[in-house]
């Protein structure tokens, strides 16, 4: 794999290099294969699907996280950060997507958290510490007021702010992680001029983002990633959009996800004009039963917020729910449940568990509300109510009573699913099935779904893989941005189509 | 990786209740540990302490202990689920000055000014519960508010008065013994109707599992369905009006009215709960530990007034025994952690007989 890198450079040494670097957490390995190689006075693109390994690629080389193996130099030097703070003294900064700055102190207070420049009797030195916010600004051409307090601005402002910051401490090395996500048109052109003046000074860049026309309007070279492992790394100049969404999709939709085809039965869910200010708009969707509709999208593009509305765990601003015909209350998830809805949470250890609580109090916390006799509700008839949906779903435990958190992450989801079938529900909504689960219990989720189906059960899933979305799903919806950009069915759903209409700017539908 | 799942065919498991045995389970609690301490002290003083085993001690025991009794109950529940009400002594004070203000200024009986009284400790846990429950405020903030406020009003309407008018009938009543002779008067029997009923309330209803599960993790208790805020609401409402019915105790057991009345109590209930074997956290404990907790401090407090020693000294005792209740759970998981270290020091056989992923046991238990 590694001899097909050829880097487009001059032939400059490059300043962060990683080879075969290996993250796991858990059972789960989220990085096999990472393998950069940034060149200063270069802008590198990292693209890939959600889960591709580009996060904890960026976390291991700002030091949140410590590689399990591979190599990484900085400056030719094999380095290993322990702390965000060593990898900012060694000159890596990273920008995120949202910054984290002091709402209540000034502009140049936030630059200059930590270290600021002093006077005789540890007394900070404002004076020094304005001028030389304001000359930083000056040299990255932005108009800010160093005075001002970074309660209030902007996330571009604040984007700028860090960047400023970085080149204050003479970071050799920028990596912004999605920074145009929330970003408007003028402010992203803003942020790649200062991007490439800092380019022509020398730095390295590396730059994360979804969005094809951005990476081909600022950067030179590329890097796919794809499963946790380099895919390959090239030139700009010369690859193509396609080129690239087959690299970084590239891998066979086997039998690892055997939906099975189920007769189509009548509408079940019906969403309408389903509208959140400033999450998720006027979205409209049927699902019948026997019907997997898988909704496909990046992360952040308002999946969970639209399954989370349709529940009813959060409000919506306009729009209907309907469940067999019938509306269903916004904001009651109590409601929904009598309708015969269920939703299992993007978030496992959060929303979808008390982990504290017993395996038998977990699998009943819905149930429970008709397991009373004569009023009162005891610990056996929780346990005799759970305890055939914890064979059903193959749960591993010694009893009934050991607290959830001592359980792996797949047995806590076979709990999570256990306690929303127990209701019988009409319509399963499944927020990333098998996120952080191995792969054995992975295959038993997925032919549990398509068994589920298969009795006339509508399912709704969420799911950042992929292959998941497409192997699973009868139907796939795919939101971009809040919005569904496209409906496509199992016959025309390709990868190539779902990562364009996922990464696709402008409101053109995309007609399958 | 390249073999599957066992097919789904497989024959149904069935599954054991318990994974410990039950004594383990029914013996290794805090509660037990605190009704151990209470049977321990009980039987040391009526052996040791003068007068202890006089018939008078167990009958002043509950005339005193009853408010602290009464307002435990509801104030369990809320702090099962990670809340807290400051005010409930306030709200004893104001339903003692409304009994006195309407039955000497208003003529009302005294049946009809206690009825009222108790309707505005359902209007004070209203308040506090809205805040709460609806608006989202933390309870902390709220009921220290509101223990000023409500604290304000009862001073505000008697001034440094008292109002001591009562007819004997009912001062009697607030300390007469269910049989001539006996230890027991008779507000245990509104105690022991309200225990039976908070004791289902908790432990035998859906309604009660949801405390537990707001107390441990309130969102994914959302995701289920349970209506958090309405809950915390009921919860503050049930506090305000058994507290302003311990205040109309509080006022015919006195056969005083006054605006001070109770001042301090609510620091008194809360320690009784935490003793108790509450997690101050929420999520944990039970209404019998909660009631030895309160009867724990009452003898303590009450042998130690007949061996002579002052308020101050019983104090800190009672003050020291409540740290030792709140660190005692994580003294214990230090030390079995000890155990587990010096234990695998040796070379010792897997501990996971279950093929999981490793335990993480002790972040249960840290809380």
């Amino acid at each position: 794999m590694n001899e097909t890198f050829q880097s487009a450079s001059q032939g400059e040494a490059p300043i962060l290099e990683l080879e075969g670097v290996q993250k796991s957490f858990g059972a789960v390995r989220a990085l096999r294969d990472g393998t950069l190689s940034v060149r200063p006075g270069s802008i590198h693109a990292l693209i890939g699907e959600n889960g591709a390994g580009k996060s904890t690629l960026v976390k291991i080389v700002a030091g949140v996280h410590r590689r399990d193996g591979g190599d990484l130099r900085f400056r030719g030097e094999s380095v290993d950060f322990a702390s965000t703070a060593e990898s900012k003294a060694a000159g890596i900064a990273v920008i995120y997507q949202e910054p984290t700055l002091f709402p209540d102190l000034s502009v140049t207070e936030n630059i200059f958290m930590g270290r600021q420049p002093l006077l005789s009797g540890r007394r900070i030195d404002r004076g020094a510490m304005h001028a030389e916010a304001t000359s930083l600004f000056r040299r990255l051409g932005v108009d800010l007021d160093p005075r001002r307090l970074a309660r209030g601005l902007s996330i571009a402002d604040q984007q700028i702010i860090e960047i400023a910051k970085a080149i204050s401490l003479d970071a050799a090395l920028l990596i912004m992680d999605e920074p145009t996500a929330a970003l408007s048109g003028v402010e992203v052109e803003r942020l790649f001029q200062v991007a490439r003046s800092l380019r022509d000074e020398g730095r390295g860049l590396v730059f994360i983002s979804h969005r094809f026309d951005e990476v081909f309007a600022l950067c030179d070279t590329v890097t796919v990633m794809r499963d946790g492992a380099y895919v390959a790394t090239q030139a700009l100049a010369d690859t193509t959009v396609d080129a690239l969404v087959a690299q970084m999709v590239g891998r066979e939709v086997g039998e690892l996800f055997p939906k099975t085809p189920a007769p189509v039965g009548d509408v079940v869910l019906s969403v309408e004009g389903l509208t959140s200010a400033g999450v998720f708009h006027d979205v409209s969707f049927e699902v019948r039963a026997g019907e997997i509709v898988g909704l496909a999208g990046l992360v952040g593009a308002g999946r969970s917020e639209i399954a989370r509305a349709v529940f009813g765990v959060d409000s919506y601003d306009s729009g209907t729910v309907r469940l067999d015909g019938r509306e269903v209350r916004r904001g009651d998830p109590r409601g929904a449940v009598r309708a015969g809805m269920a939703l299992v949470p993007e978030d496992r250890r959060k929303q979808g568990l008390v982990v504290e609580g017993s395996v038998a109090r977990n699998i009943a916390s819905v149930i429970r509300r008709g397991l009373s006799t004569a009023g009162v509700l005891t610990g056996s008839a929780e346990d005799r109510a759970s305890s055939p949906w914890a064979a059903k779903l193959q749960v591993k435990t010694n009893a009934l009573d050991m607290p959830a958190a001592t359980m792996s992450g797949g047995n806590q989801q076979k709990v999570v699913i256990a306690k929303w079938l127990a209701t019988e529900p009409k319509l399963l909504i499944i927020d990333e099935p098998t996120r952080g689960i191995d792969v054995g219990t992975k295959s038993e989720v997925h032919r549990l779904l398509s068994d589920l189906a298969g009795q006339g059960m509508a399912i709704v899933m969420i799911s950042s893989e992929l292959p998941e979305v497409l192997g699973m799903a009868d139907r796939v919806l795919v939101v971009c941005e809040g919005r569904i950009s496209a409906e496509l069915d199992r016959a025309d759903a390709t990868p190539e189509k779902v990562m364009l209409a996922a990464t696709r700017r402008n409101d053109q539908e995309v007609h399958a | 990786m390249t073999q599957l799942a066992t097919p789904p065919t497989e024959t149904p498991r069935s599954y054991a209740a318990h994974a410990q045995p039950l004594w383990r389970r029914a013996l290794l609690t805090p509660e037990v540990a605190v009704i151990v301490a209470l049977v321990l002290v009980f039987t040391w003083s009526t052996a040791n302490v003068q007068a202890f085993d006089g018939p008078l001690t167990l009958y002043y025991l509950f005339l005193d202990t009853a408010p602290i009794l009464l307002i435990a109950l509801p104030m369990t529940l809320v702090i099962v689920t990670g809340e807290i009400d400051l005010s409930v002594a306030s709200v004893v004070g104001l339903s003692s000055v409304l009994v006195g203000l309407l039955h000497q200024d208003a003529g009302l009986s005294i049946p009809v000014a206690a009825l009222v009284a108790v309707l505005v400790g359902v209007v004070c846990g209203a308040l506090n519960g809205f805040l709460v429950g609806y608006v989202g405020l933390p309870s902390l903030a709220v009921t220290i508010g509101t223990l000023a406020l409500y604290r304000g009003i009862a001073v505000g309407l008697l001034g440094t008065e008292a109002v001591t008018d009562f007819p004997e009938r009912w001062t009697d009543l607030a300390k007469q013994r269910i049989v001539d002779g006996s230890s027991y008067p008779v507000v245990l029997i509104p105690f022991v109707l309200l225990l039976i009923a908070f004791a289902w309330l908790l432990h035998f209803t859906p309604f009660g599992r949801g405390i537990y599960e707001i107390g441990l993790n309130d969102e994914a208790a959302h995701f289920s369905g349970v209506d958090v805020e309405r809950t915390k609401f009921w919860l503050f409402v049930m506090t305000g009006a058994v507290s302003a019915l311990a205040g109309v105790y509080y006022t015919l057991r006195y056969g005083s009215a006054r605006g001070d009345n109770a001042t301090g109590l609510e620091l008194q209930v809360i320690a009784a709960v935490l003793l108790g074997g509450v997690s101050i956290f929420g999520g944990r404990g039970a209404l019998h530990g909660v009631v030895a907790g309160v009867l724990l401090i009452g003898v303590i407090s009450s042998a130690m007034r007949l061996e002579n020693q002052t308020v101050n000294v019983i104090n800190i005792v009672i003050g020291s025994l409540l740290i030792l209740s709140v660190i005692a759970p994580s003294l214990l998981v230090r030390l079995r952690s000890l155990a587990g270290r010096t234990r695998s020091a040796t070379p010792a056989p897997p501990r996971n007989d279950t093929g999981e992923a490793p335990v993480d046991h002790e972040e249960r238990l840290q809380r």
